[in-house]
């Protein structure tokens, strides 16, 4: 018997990805262009005995998230822009408290309520930058209605094996458009869970480093009880102001990712062997990137595309592996006003030029601006 | 034989906080006595709280706690509970955290009737950050950002959560400590969103900017106000006026969220927990 095939729009893929990766927890706030993946899991979730909550605000729906987590649930939560600014609060006290749990943010125009319906990749800054204070982040960005069910199922792995939040953002084109797309059999990818304790009740610590830089979580309502807070916490969970203790979790809680990158930074790599002219995209840009380096080839023009999966951590090593080995130009091609841009110029340390290609005006880019872009390069 | 709070204090964690003179300590113990009363399991308890002084409360206690971020205790609160309907989910927290920042989600919490009990101390004050006026502070009175006077009308938080549909509506105050625990142990055992509000006192912020010359002066003032609502049926408007109604004020038995949830479940043909 062949895999399951369907045709299906990114945010319906998004759904039945999150139900692969284990999610029986879904706490959201109806916002266009995200609802359709609430809609599903308003279906889907109490077929097996999961729980969807619309809650009363952006904000409540992270934090039933967070509650949901910590009783023990794979909790899932979508959203766009708007919705994003007002969910950082609460994205950083997951952040600091070690909460497992995912969100996926669908990229439409801002700042503010900006257009609702048009597409944009403006929010990966948000993603990092989005909640106070120094935190991990993991962002991933995919491109195409089979990847955004693949990266969903990827993003509750990683939040599940590093117990942070983890940030799935198509943009709006991603989100909306239907493909076709094939089921992975049960069991054919990896599903991972948070590790539990196994130390005996009177002895578990939340934060205990004794079992590396990812210490193992409890839920509530189990035999383990235990604080949990926003407060810089000591092992035990309850708050401190000590300063080598603040210091020390701060800088773990950034390691936990900052020291994994090889772990989660995913891309692919697409004629690059001999490639002169870089293009560095993601998302739908990226599709259009593809499409236009296709084109060049047969202008005779040399020209390779570095795909971004995941946009945090950034993949640096990567672009400046690429820059040293020197090529002509890079080419960023992007949905905002340049945050691609500006990464790539910084992480290539000004070894080859880099050009950018900014739209915000609602449309996509199409792979004639960037073969454009490409004949400028000298 | 006395009353052993310890059982449910977490060890090493006191002395708490509170200035003295304070009245959240009177209800946290008002608190224990009725878990101790109900025989709440400390393992299926969760104490969940906002920002603010009283929210520093269920890090004392020996139970799943969680203190959450500014007015988010409820709708934290409020995932916890429809993940693990199973537990006892007791909320906490002050007059500023639940009515103003937190607002939005204590209504909702009313409004869906989830079966969770919520005690509210209001001390008509932000206590934590110095004295600056809640929602909940009286027209005209003085805190740090009224200098001339508190311009604002302010809430009636029974009132609010009996408007925004909590099925168990209670209040009582700091300083009939012993009807705190029985207040807490009918809210607990109704089945629904139940709200205590006790009224509190805060020397330190709010007192000393209201003429009130000590701590017992205040506890005098809570004393004369209160009003138990049997003794409220026999009063005349006119003896009511400038009076706060004490005790049970609203009660009603109406679907709660978990267990419409479950029959969600069950109508999705969804396994029965």
């Amino acid at each position: 018997m062949g895999k399951k095939v369907a045709f299906l729009q990114g945010n319906e893929a998004a759904a039945h990805g999150a139900l692969y990766a284990g999610c029986n927890f879904f706490a959201g706030y109806p916002i266009t262009p995200s609802t359709e993946v609430a809609e599903v899991l308003s279906a889907e979730l109490p077929k097996i005995g999961g729980k969807f909550i619309q809650m009363e605000d952006e904000i409540g729906a992270m934090a039933a998230l967070l509650g949901g987590a910590l009783a023990g649930s794979k909790a899932l939560t979508s959203t766009s822009g708007p919705g994003l600014s007002l969910k950082q609060e609460l994205i950083g006290y997951g952040c600091i408290a070690e909460i497992p749990c995912v969100i996926y943010n669908v990229m439409r125009g801002g700042p503010s309520t900006g257009m609702p319906t048009g597409p944009s990749q403006s929010d990966v800054m948000c993603a990092k930058w989005g909640t106070h204070g120094d935190h991990p982040a993991i962002c991933l960005v995919p491109a195409s209605v089979q990847e955004t069910y693949e990266e969903v199922i990827r993003a509750f792995n990683l939040s599940e094996k590093y117990r942070t939040p983890v940030m799935v953002m198509p943009d709006e084109i991603v989100a909306h458009m239907r493909e076709r797309i094939v089921f992975p059999e049960k069991g054919e990818i990896e599903v991972i869970d948070r590790k539990a304790p196994t130390v005996p009740p009177e002895q578990y610590k939340p934060y205990d480093t004794s079992f590396g830089d990812v210490p193992p979580l409890a839920a509530f309502g189990s035999e383990y009880r235990f604080h949990v807070t926003g407060l810089n916490k000591m092992q035990d969970g309850f708050p401190t102001t000590k300063a080598a203790v603040v210091q020390e979790e701060e800088e773990r809680q950034v390691r936990k990712v900052e020291g994994n990158v090889d772990d989660i930074v995913k891309f692919e790599e697409y004629l690059l062997d001999d490639a002169e002219i870089v293009v560095v995209a993601f998302g739908s840009t990226s599709r259009s990137a593809r499409y236009a380096v296709n084109e060049a080839r047969t202008e005779g023009i040399k020209a390779g595309l570095f795909r971004i999966i995941t946009y945090w951590p950034f993949p640096e090593k990567q672009l400046l592996a690429l820059a040293q080995r020197g090529v002509k130009a890079f080419i960023t091609p992007e949905m905002n006003l340049g945050m691609t841009h500006g990464l790539v110029k910084g992480c290539t340390e000004g070894k080859a030029p880099v050009l950018g290609i900014f739209r915000v005006d609602g449309e996509p880019i199409n792979p004639g601006q960037i073969l454009d872009k490409m004949k400028e390069v000298k | 034989m006395a009353f052993d709070y310890e059982k449910y204090i977490r060890p090493g964690k006191l002395p708490h906080i509170w200035c003295p003179g304070c009245g959240h300590g009177i209800v946290m113990k008002g608190m224990i006595r009725a878990m101790d009363t109900l025989g709440l399991e400390k393992n299926n308890t969760a104490i969940v709280s906002g920002i603010g002084c009283a929210s520093r409360l269920p890090g004392y206690i020996d139970c799943c706690t969680l203190h959450t971020a500014h007015g988010r205790a409820a709708a934290f609160a409020t995932g916890v509970k429809l993940a693990k309907p199973e537990m006892t989910v007791i909320l906490v927290g002050g007059d500023g955290d639940g009515t103003a920042i937190g607002g939005n989600h204590f209504i909702h919490a009313c409004r869906r009737n989830i079966d969770m009990t919520y005690i509210i101390m209001n001390n008509y004050i932000y206590g934590m950050t110095g004295g600056q006026f809640s929602p909940t502070t009286p027209h005209m009175h003085k805190a740090s950002t009224t200098p001339y006077g508190n311009p604002d009308p302010s809430f009636d938080i029974a009132k609010l959560a009996i408007g925004a549909g909590a099925t168990f509506v209670a209040r009582g105050t700091a300083f009939h400590a012993n009807q705190i625990d029985k207040l807490i142990v009918e809210a607990i055992q109704h089945k629904g969103f139940s709200v205590v509000e006790i009224l509190d006192d805060c020397p330190t912020t709010y007192g000393r900017r209201n003429k009130f010359k000590s701590v017992i002066e205040m506890m005098n003032r809570l004393k004369e106000v209160a009003v138990p609502v049997k003794a409220a049926e026999k009063m005349t408007p006119e003896q009511l006026a400038g009076k706060v109604l004490t005790g049970i004020l609203y009660k009603e038995d109406k679907p709660e969220y978990c267990s419409e949830y479950q029959k969600v479940i069950e109508r999705a043909g969804g396994a029965a927990r």
